[in-house]
């Protein structure tokens, strides 16, 4: 018993003394917190499933079956049957294969809306914040305004400017809900940063002001962008299906996502329920994913938080 | 106070007028113009060209731009294209409808959200904590319009507890005062009218408030796990005050500062749900209102929907920091 504390402690000592970066620290209370496992997990068998399901469905997305459309009527969607693990869908499409493939997708609109998002929000918020000034002035009076619209009003109004709905109009809109919660979110630990010491004392050796800010500054800044984004994911994803079901998502009926599904599914609610039900709990489990890494990634990174 | 809200109301202006700015801009920037975006399949060149001298829009962008404002600040918002009767009276009419909902979605979030949060950070790490955090991670991630398909198919199909849509079921003869149901109901003493009101609105109202609940869950849960390890609570304890008292008048009192925020942000979340919630239950209020405005590209509808809802949401959030002042005491406004 008491070596073992002899060693706990002398390794506790150790790692005092080999002055661990904030990150390092931050990966070591991730690896021992099991939701930020269970998190982890989710988000990388999504992953995995996505990137493989070309391999693993065993038909196409838009492949209509004769074996299916044949017992398609209305009232009735057939259920599983040989060939067909999860049944067709409402146009007589293998549903098993539909939502492998879906996952692509979905992980799709998910990441390219939070990485513009991202993107936009960090330039945005690396001027105001670099800035200060006027120019803080005016980037931040526009993102108070766009914070002060109902983010699904703000997706809503973005996805009925163009003129047909697409996978594209969706992803725009989704990426600017999430720009001045980025864009405010970097220019506050961006300001934080001005005047700290190491930017002093980088500004006083002389180095110019575009590295300051870019090699100084928003490294030490973006940490909390970064958990933002990860819970921004999961809104993205829940917030592309509520477009789908206002009428405004992807209007190409061959393609396959979850939210489209489930948006799609509602009209056979009471013919075929699983339609809606397995593209919804897919949805609930990828969003949790993501929630749940989001939020133990917020805790690791908080220097408060010794838990 | 009174200073505090004049210089709060004068903030509030540049923002919408921004606001106005964004929304006229969006307008500007349909598809082909507005006017062909009104026209839609009937669009020609000449009409095109008529509808721009008629609307004012072969003026300069800047008078157009003031004329706008001039129209927006006397209310008038034109006329929806699809029912061609005046927006502002539209939606004057569908607003008691969400009213209705989004204030019993929100007593609902705000009734059972607090005492939850208070009872999962008084048993931290308990089976009631675990099981709330775990619920509430839950409620933010279920679609709001499949779990409105699925109470409706539950409760009001599978059970026939309560209506499955609507507003009043068409049998009850109700007189209409005020536009809110209930109320009227009670106003006109036809109780039978009111009781049937609730009981449509009961199922929409739960869709509508689980995401503001499960927000309200986990801020009240962080708040009173903050203020639970702070050094007055320890002291409160230890000088022997009732455990009552110490809840009431030291826990609760203080962990209910950035709760009453996070009430306020919810006005928009429900807005927002109520699109989705009132589609589901064909509702008949705002909600339906922004969801036909979209399919059927009513400009005119969807601009007015959008300023008035960043009125509304500016103006609450006024609200709720006013209420500052009552809960803390400390904060001189």
């Amino acid at each position: 018993m008491s070596t073992t504390w002899a060693t706990r402690r002398k390794t506790r000592i150790d790692d005092l003394s080999a002055g661990r970066s904030l990150t390092s620290e931050a990966f070591r209370r991730l690896r021992r917190d099991p939701v930020a496992l269970t998190g982890a997990t989710i988000v990388g068998v999504f992953v995995v499933i996505a990137a493989l399901a070309p391999l693993i469905a065993p038909h196409g997305a838009a492949e209509a079956f004769p074996a299916l459309q044949e017992n398609l009527r209305p009232g009735s969607i057939p259920g599983p049957q040989d060939g067909f693990p999860l049944g067709g869908d409402q146009l007589g499409r293998d549903f098993y294969s539909r939502m492998l493939l879906a996952s692509q997708q979905t992980l799709l609109v998910g990441v390219l809306a939070t990485v513009i998002g991202l993107i936009v929000g960090i330039v945005i918020g690396t001027l105001a914040g670099a800035f200060g000034g006027w120019v803080d002035t005016v980037l931040m009076r526009v993102t108070d305004v766009l914070l002060a619209v109902p983010s699904l009003l703000l997706a809503i109004s973005v996805a009925a400017l163009a003129a047909s709905p697409s996978q594209t109009t969706v992803i725009i809109a989704v990426a600017v809900v999430g720009v001045p919660i980025f864009a405010r979110l970097l220019r506050g630990s961006m300001l934080s940063q001005r005047d700290s010491d190491h930017v002093i004392a980088a500004t006083a050796l002389g180095v110019k002001r575009p590295a300051v800010v870019l090699r100084h500054m928003l490294p030490n800044a973006i940490g909390p962008v970064i958990v933002q984004a990860t819970l921004t994911l999961a809104t993205a994803i829940l917030d592309a299906a509520a477009l789908s079901f206002l009428g405004l998502g992807d209007a190409d009926p061959g393609r396959a996502e979850w939210g489209l599904m489930l948006a799609q599914a509602q009209s056979y609610l009471d013919v075929r329920p699983a339609l809606a039900f397995y593209p919804a709990i897919a949805i609930i489990v990828v969003a949790l994913g993501f929630t749940l890494l989001g939020e133990s990634l917020r805790e690791a990174l908080d220097p408060k938080g010794s838990r | 106070m009174l200073r505090f809200v004049l210089r709060r109301l004068v903030q509030v202006v540049p923002t919408l007028l921004l606001l106005s700015l964004l929304v006229f801009a969006w307008l500007r920037s349909l598809p082909g113009g507005p006017a062909s975006a009104f026209l839609g399949d009937r669009a020609t060149p000449e009409r095109i060209a008529e509808l721009n001298r008629v609307l004012g829009l072969d003026q300069p962008i800047f008078v157009q731009y003031g004329r706008f404002l001039g129209r927006v600040l006397t209310g008038d918002f034109g006329a929806s294209t699809i029912t061609g009767q005046p927006v502002l009276a539209e939606i004057g009419r569908a607003l008691p409808a969400t009213v209705e909902l989004s204030v019993l979605a929100l007593v609902i979030a705000v009734a059972l959200g607090i005492p939850l949060g208070y009872l999962a950070a008084q048993h931290r790490g308990g089976p009631v904590d675990i099981a709330t955090v775990i619920g509430t991670l839950i409620g933010v991630a279920v679609p709001v319009f499949f779990l409105g398909y699925l109470l409706k198919a539950f409760f009001a199909v599978e059970l026939g507890w309560f209506p499955p849509s609507g507003r009043l079921s068409i049998d009850v003869d109700a007189t209409n005062v005020t536009g809110f149901v209930v109320l009227d109901g009670l106003l006109t003493r036809e109780f039978d009218a009111s009781l049937d009101a609730l009981s449509h609105l009961v199922l929409p109202a739960v869709a509508l408030a689980t995401i503001p609940l499960a927000v309200i869950v986990r801020i009240t849960r962080a708040s009173v796990l903050d203020v639970l390890g702070s050094d007055f609570v320890r002291t409160a304890n230890s000088k022997g005050l009732a455990p009552g008292t110490v809840r009431s008048r030291h826990v609760l009192r203080n962990a209910l500062l950035p709760v009453s925020t996070t009430i306020g942000l919810q006005v928009g979340l429900l807005l927002a749900g109520a699109v989705l919630t009132e589609k589901v239950f064909v509702w008949g209020g705002i909600g339906t209102l922004l969801a036909d405005a979209i399919t059927l590209k009513d400009y005119p509808r969807l601009q007015a929907l959008l300023l008035l809802g960043a009125l509304v949401y500016v103006l609450v959030n006024l609200l709720v920091d006013l209420s500052y002042a009552i809960i803390d005491p400390r904060v001189r406004l």
